[in-house]
């Protein structure tokens, strides 16, 4: 590394686990709020979540049938493409998997749809195999408007823009179709370890 | 929606200090010349990454202050109390050391005169940078857009910015939410619905909003203009900071 910021001296992270911290990251015990306009506010007797496109046949689950599927817990890390990451995040949601079990597809994306017009794209894979949820609680309290609720997508191996806040469905997709950050220049899948932060990385 | 972006990798390059200006308590202006520099979008930010000499390095995102058609490229940091990145740019960081940088990023909180107007600018504290990059974006174009600009601070030595928005030709509404002068005629409180209400433009004029500041002033004012009837889709945000909770 040739280049050094004069007088920069930086601060260790102290008791910290840096191999929990992906390159560029910085930890912080907050939860810092991101998104592109105002909160959206769906009364829970009209939201829906919803599997669309190259299937079968189209399923839906209101908020009362979708949470009486079963769910679980999960404590994961959580890294922000803004640079902070958020260790031990406890989480209440359905698996991905358990919605998509038994769905007949030729898709290999998902484009995830959310009140408000936010999308995101993600391969079909990285939420079919156990690793993403649709998350109603949040440290065991049903999650906040600001953070999604009543409920997001959450896919923490992923910078956490993919884990879709107010997300309301799934459409799958055999071609890979670009969600609203990815267009705007951010990466198209968003590695955190490999620090894919904008397209080209 | 508005046209996407196509980038090629976004390189780190070298920028150079020409000159630093206090803004306000806590606040400085960065003015860098970046020879590489491939111009950006008023709106746009950029991430700054500070390297020790045994390796160690971090990384922040800044919003642009300066206009497209300013000569230098322009960030206004606010030092955070404890902020790793914001307290050696505001303290240590002298003319002519070269700081590392790449952009510019970011295609939605941003504007340009053909996504027309009226414009309603919303900040709170040092949410005021990218919304100068607009108004001054605005005014060296000679944008006939009509434009308003209701500005948020703790105090009057923490307005950013303070003796050049008048020249903006904006109609400007600051508000102080802490401390004010014993003659101060300006407003005094929140930003909050009855606020909006007078002074921002009404439903039908269907504004442009960009709304930037801490992330509790960013949801209160986009639920007051939603509200009001404003229309979400119309509204952009960005947000920074924690919740506190």
């Amino acid at each position: 590394m040739s280049f050094v910021s004069r007088g920069f001296k930086g601060r260790r992270r102290e008791g910290g686990d840096s191999s929990r911290v992906p390159p560029g990251q910085y930890l912080t015990d907050d939860f810092p709020v991101l998104s592109a306009g105002p909160t959206p506010h769906t009364p829970l007797d009209q939201w829906t979540f919803t599997l669309r496109g190259a299937v079968d046949e189209p399923r839906s689950w209101t908020w009362e049938e979708f949470r009486a599927l079963p769910s679980e817990t999960v404590t994961v890390d959580i890294h922000c493409v803004t640079k902070w990451s958020k260790l031990d995040t406890t989480w209440t949601g359905v698996p991905v998997a358990t919605l998509l079990d038994g769905v007949e597809t030729s898709a290999d994306y998902v484009l995830a749809f959310s009140d408000g017009g936010y999308t995101t794209n993600l391969p079909l894979e990285d939420v079919a195999d156990g690793r993403a949820w649709v998350a109603f609680e949040y440290g065991a309290e049903p999650l906040d408007p600001e953070h999604g609720g009543p409920a997001r997508l959450l896919v923490p191996h992923l910078y956490f823009w993919k884990s879709a806040k107010w997300v309301r469905g799934l459409e799958l997709r055999e071609d890979d179709k670009q969600g609203f950050w990815e267009m705007y220049g951010y990466h198209n899948y968003g590695d955190p370890w490999r620090e894919q932060r904008y397209s080209g990385d | 929606m508005a046209r996407a972006a196509v980038l090629g990798r976004l390189s780190w390059q070298l920028g150079t200090v020409v000159e630093l200006l206090p803004e306000a308590t806590d606040v400085k202006s960065i003015v860098l010349e970046v020879p590489a520099w491939v111009g950006h979008r008023a709106g746009q930010h950029v991430d700054v990454r500070l390297t020790a000499e045994d390796g160690y390095q971090a990384q922040r995102s800044y919003s642009i202050a300066s206009a497209p058609e300013d000569a230098d490229l322009v960030l206004t940091v606010e030092r955070l109390e404890d902020g790793e990145v914001s307290t050696y740019l505001v303290d240590e960081l002298r003319v002519g050391d070269e700081l590392e940088l790449r952009g510019p990023i970011g295609g939605y909180f941003v504007w340009e005169e053909a996504q027309g107007g009226p414009l309603l600018l919303v900040a709170g504290g040092s949410g005021i940078v990218p919304l100068r990059a607009i108004l001054r974006h605005r005014a060296a174009a000679k944008s006939s857009v009509p434009a308003r600009l209701v500005y948020s601070s703790r105090s009057l030595e923490d307005v950013i910015y303070r003796n050049e928005l008048a020249g903006l030709e904006a109609e400007v509404t600051l508000t102080l939410t802490r401390v004010w002068p014993d003659d101060w005629s300006g407003r005094r409180g929140r930003v909050d619905t009855a606020l909006l209400q007078e002074v921002a433009w009404t439903p039908a004029e269907r504004p442009l909003t960009y709304v930037c500041g801490p992330t509790g002033f960013v949801e209160a004012v986009a639920e007051s203009l939603v509200s009001l009837g404003h229309e979400p889709a119309r509204i952009k945000t960005e947000r920074f900071g924690p919740t506190g909770r």
